[in-house]
């Protein structure tokens, strides 16, 4: 298969012409084939030198096949007719020794997007490029008396999907994400950044951000465990809204009663709203999910109260209505997923969150945190690389880590204030959010 | 590759030669853009020159066996897990693996190795307005896993325990939640195993000491000056790397740098006096690698990754660990887990508990959780049972390094008992 002269991708016309004549070979009642590509590369870098500098490609072909009530899926990593039509057969054999069940239905043809997540720069970024982009944080750090880790990639792809049904969409789109952690001997600060264009990574900012971050977190100080006020950055607030859509925002959870989302009532307080948007450019688009369904906005938490939930096929059929193109590939346990989600950004300046508190914690970001009681949306985690004691409205130094073990839905019910500015924080698994930082009333720290 | 003292990596999916020669030339690339802005130029210490072939010894190759008699075994085990009434989601898998891999390099090395894991688990879940208890057998994070044929699974008996789970979660429905306190904490063999791969497994990994993963998995409190000199734990401790452990997942002829599989100690008898090390992090402390360096496929570079990480048989047993506890509690298979960056601060919670109360086992309790800070905990361990209740437990699932590789490790435990544990952090 001949090559676009940048990412490196297989050719659209010539993908789609693959994936058909796969369709038309299958012997099964209903076929999906799924391609992803990715053409990604990545720069890491420790004790402010790079230590670790590799790049991949790869491709996955994915057959799903419904035969005479029963479903198969195979997979592969290559893109040959022969290897196609082998990983076909494999499904089609997997799916005559199922037994009969529930079989996930394949969506009909819909029109989905256009969106556009895709950015030349990015997929034409080279190793020098982001080894300048490496270099200057570095320096920075090391003239600061500091020492800069992280890790800077590009990637360029495209994800197809067909059915048999009619559904044939592709889409192509590129990420560029950038982290760092700066150390002094007594401390370190973090910052991060992501885009669909690598050009909007801004290396001076970022350097700029985690070395103030780093020279203001030396020397930290233990501070008693127990229920603070507390400022969380948009670092902390995206990965609350990650857990908070594994746990509850999809239509699987609240079918098995496991999630914590009551529909039609208040759960967060009046503050809080948030959504799910795939075809919204200021997070990072999509125009179909995984079963080949065009994306729909949902409305997850409206003024505080439990609004909607998101759909794949197969939970959208047991509830008698349409998917909103939020589904995994099928058949699967996880159920649909929001991956593109915004938090409603408030009024305040970041700079006035800490104003009022008398006292409290600023808090930059989580670590590991794990799912402690789901349907209480209870959490436990760490807080790393920034965190702060608030005194009379400043932050007055700052403090040991601390572990906390807290309702979600009960932390954002005494939600007290949101920032206008909000940012994007690309997701370590899947999709993005938007969010803006955050103030809240009780946040319960227990060791 | 290394080039003008850098490291430079590429790899393909596609398989021709042209493809070859954008990879290699990619690669080196790479590497040149890597000696623009690096600290020191690449010391892996000694050439290895290691030539050979390995093979998961295994008694039933599990791609021989029909897809039917594992459909079949699967299925019987959800029926029995469905026959308990109350159980609202029901869960079954298996999983086998064979990898060919071939390792070369201009050092001379050329090894051939094939390996196969097999694994499986079952899982029943019951729900009420306010609680979701789940049960899994024989471990959480989806199956239990080694490497080993198609024998590994039977073993198991799946089937025999489904009904047994599947009742548990039921119960735990109305069980009480575990009290808050701090008492006597028994853990079961596998809860001790996760324990070993946070708390010892991963702050031991040389490349996290040296910063090399400071930036996403974070760091570690065990620094070399520790070395020799930090008591981890209590002398009843003794914890092992052995990549000879039978059925282990980190059991292999030679890791991804070509350096022999082989044990070693990490704490011996409380001692902290070892780390796993790779080639270049084991020049910077004058050593020579101790063969812990693997890559998650073809298109991942190797990292230390632990082996089976075993803590060694005690002289007890479960049963006496209960008769001798006053006031404690026991808890069986990890249900979530959450350590901070240096691995010292550690909350954990496990999907069953029972409360122990004069020497006897007592009521079944809910969400039970513990934590603790790493030695203090270690330090606290008065007991381990021995080698009649020792079994090595596979963790498909640990996550290390930018981008991500997922490591398949295991680590050989037994019940354990520890004094003055922090229990029930859920009011």
């Amino acid at each position: 298969m001949k090559s676009i002269e940048v990412a490196r991708l297989t050719d659209e016309s010539e993908l789609k012409g693959f994936m058909t004549r796969l369709l038309e070979r299958s012997p099964a009642q209903e076929t999906e084939v799924m391609v992803t590509e990715d053409d990604s590369a990545l720069t890491r870098f420790a004790n402010n030198g790079i230590h670790q500098n590799v790049a991949e490609r790869d491709a996955t072909v994915r057959v799903r096949v419904v035969k005479d009530g029963k479903t198969g899926v195979a997979s592969i990593n290559q893109m040959s007719e022969a290897a196609a039509a082998d990983v076909l057969k494999r499904a089609v054999a997997i799916a005559d020794l199922q037994p009969r069940g529930e079989v996930v239905r394949m969506p009909a043809q819909a029109t989905a997007g256009p969106v556009d997540a895709w950015s030349d720069a990015t997929a034409g970024a080279t190793p020098e490029e982001r080894a300048d982009f490496v270099e200057t944080v570095c320096a920075r750090a090391g003239r600061a008396g500091l020492k800069a880790f992280g890790a800077f990639s590009t990637s360029a792809g495209q994800f197809a999907i067909a059915n048999s049904l009619g559904v044939l969409h592709h889409q192509r789109s590129t990420q560029a994400t950038v982290n760092s952690v700066v150390m002094g001997d007594a401390g370190s600060g973090y910052a991060d950044r992501g885009a669909i264009d690598v050009r909007e990574l801004d290396k001076d900012q970022l350097a700029e951000e985690v070395i103030d971050k780093a020279q203001r977190n030396q020397n930290a100080q233990p501070v008693e465990p127990g229920v603070y006020e507390v400022v969380l950055e948009e670092y902390a607030v995206a990965e609350m809204l990650e857990f908070m859509s594994f746990m509850g925002f999809g239509a699987l959870a609240v079918q098995e009663e496991r999630s914590f989302m009551r529909l039609g009532e208040k759960i967060t307080g009046d503050q809080v709203n948030i959504w799910d948007d795939g075809l919204d450019r200021t997070g990072i688009p999509s125009a179909f999910d995984f079963e080949g369904v065009p994306k729909q906005r949902v409305d997850l938490i409206t003024g505080g109260v439990a609004s909607g939930l998101v759909y794949d096929m197969q939970t959208a059929t047991r509830a008698g209505r349409q998917s909103t193109g939020h589904g995994l590939p099928a058949p699967n346990t996880e159920g649909p997923f929001a991956v593109n989600l915004f938090m409603k950004p408030g009024s305040a300046a970041k700079a006035d969150l800490a104003s009022d508190i008398k006292r409290g914690i600023w808090v930059t970001r989580f670590w590991y945190v794990r799912v402690v009681h789901p349907k209480a949306s209870i959490i436990t985690g760490m807080t790393r690389e920034g965190t702060f004691l608030i005194e009379n409205g400043k932050i007055t130094r700052p403090v040991k880590d601390l572990r906390f073990t807290q309702s979600i839905l009960e932390a954002l019910n005494g939600t007290l204030a949101l920032t206008a500015s909000t940012k994007l924080q690309v997701s370590e698994y899947l999709g993005a959010s938007r969010v803006p930082a955050v103030r809240l009333k009780a946040f319960d720290f227990t060791s | 590759m290394i080039v003008d003292g850098a490291w430079g990596f590429a790899g393909s999916a596609r398989l021709d030669n042209e493809e070859v020669q954008q990879v290699v030339d990619r690669a080196i690339r790479i590497a040149r853009a890597s000696a623009r802005v690096r600290s020191a130029p690449v010391d892996l210490g000694p050439p290895v020159t290691s030539r050979g072939h390995y093979r998961t010894p295994l008694e039933r190759d599990p791609f021989a066996v029909p897809l039917a008699e594992k459909v079949d075994l699967l299925l019987r085990a959800d029926a029995a897990m469905g026959s308990v009434k109350g159980v609202t989601i029901r869960e079954g898998s298996m999983e086998f693996i064979r990898q060919a891999k071939l390792f070369a390099s201009t050092e001379g090395a050329f090894i051939e190795q094939e390996l196969f894991e097999s694994g499986a688990g079952i899982e029943a879940t019951a729900t009420s307005p306010d609680e979701v208890q789940n049960r899994s057998y024989p471990n959480s994070f989806g199956r239990h896993q080694g490497s080993g044929g198609y024998e590994y699974i039977t073993g198991l008996e799946l089937d025999r325990h489904a009904g047994r789970i599947a009742e548990e979660s039921v119960a735990l429905l109305t069980a009480p939640q575990c009290p808050s306190g701090v008492k006597t904490l028994i853990l079961d063999a596998s809860q001790t195993a996760l324990q070993i791969h946070e708390s010892c497994g991963h702050p031991t990994e040389l490349d996290r000491v040296f910063g090399m993963e400071a930036a996403y998995a974070g760091t570690s409190f065990m620094t070399p000056e520790k070395l020799n000199h930090l008591q981890y734990g209590s002398p009843k401790v003794t914890i092992t790397a052995d990549a000879l452990t039978p059925t282990g997942l980190g059991t292999f002829g030679w890791d991804d740098e070509g350096v022999p599989a082989q044990r070693t100690f990490l704490i011996k008898n409380g001692l902290f006096v070892g780390y796993l090390t790779s080639r270049e992090t084991a020049s910077v402390l004058g050593q020579q690698s101790n063969g812990t360096m693997r890559a998650d496929g073809w298109n991942r570079i190797p990292l230390i990754r632990m082996t089976n990480v075993n803590l060694e048989p005690g002289d007890s047993s479960l049963k006496q660990m209960i008769a001798e506890t006053k006031d404690g509690v026991y808890m069986e298979t990890n249900r979530s887990w959450s350590i901070d960056d240096k691995r010292l601060n550690f909350q954990f919670g496990t999907q069953l508990a029972y409360e122990i109360i004069d020497g006897k086992r007592g009521r079944m309790l809910k969400n039970a959780t513990y934590a603790g800070i790493t030695p203090e905990f270690w330090n606290s361990c008065d007991a381990v049972a021995g080698r009649t209740e020792w079994q090595v437990w596979g963790l498909a699932n640990c996550g290390k390094g930018q981008p991500p590789q997922v490591a398949h490790v295991a680590h050989g435990a037994a019940p354990a008992r520890f004094q003055h544990v922090k229990v029930g952090i859920l009011k």
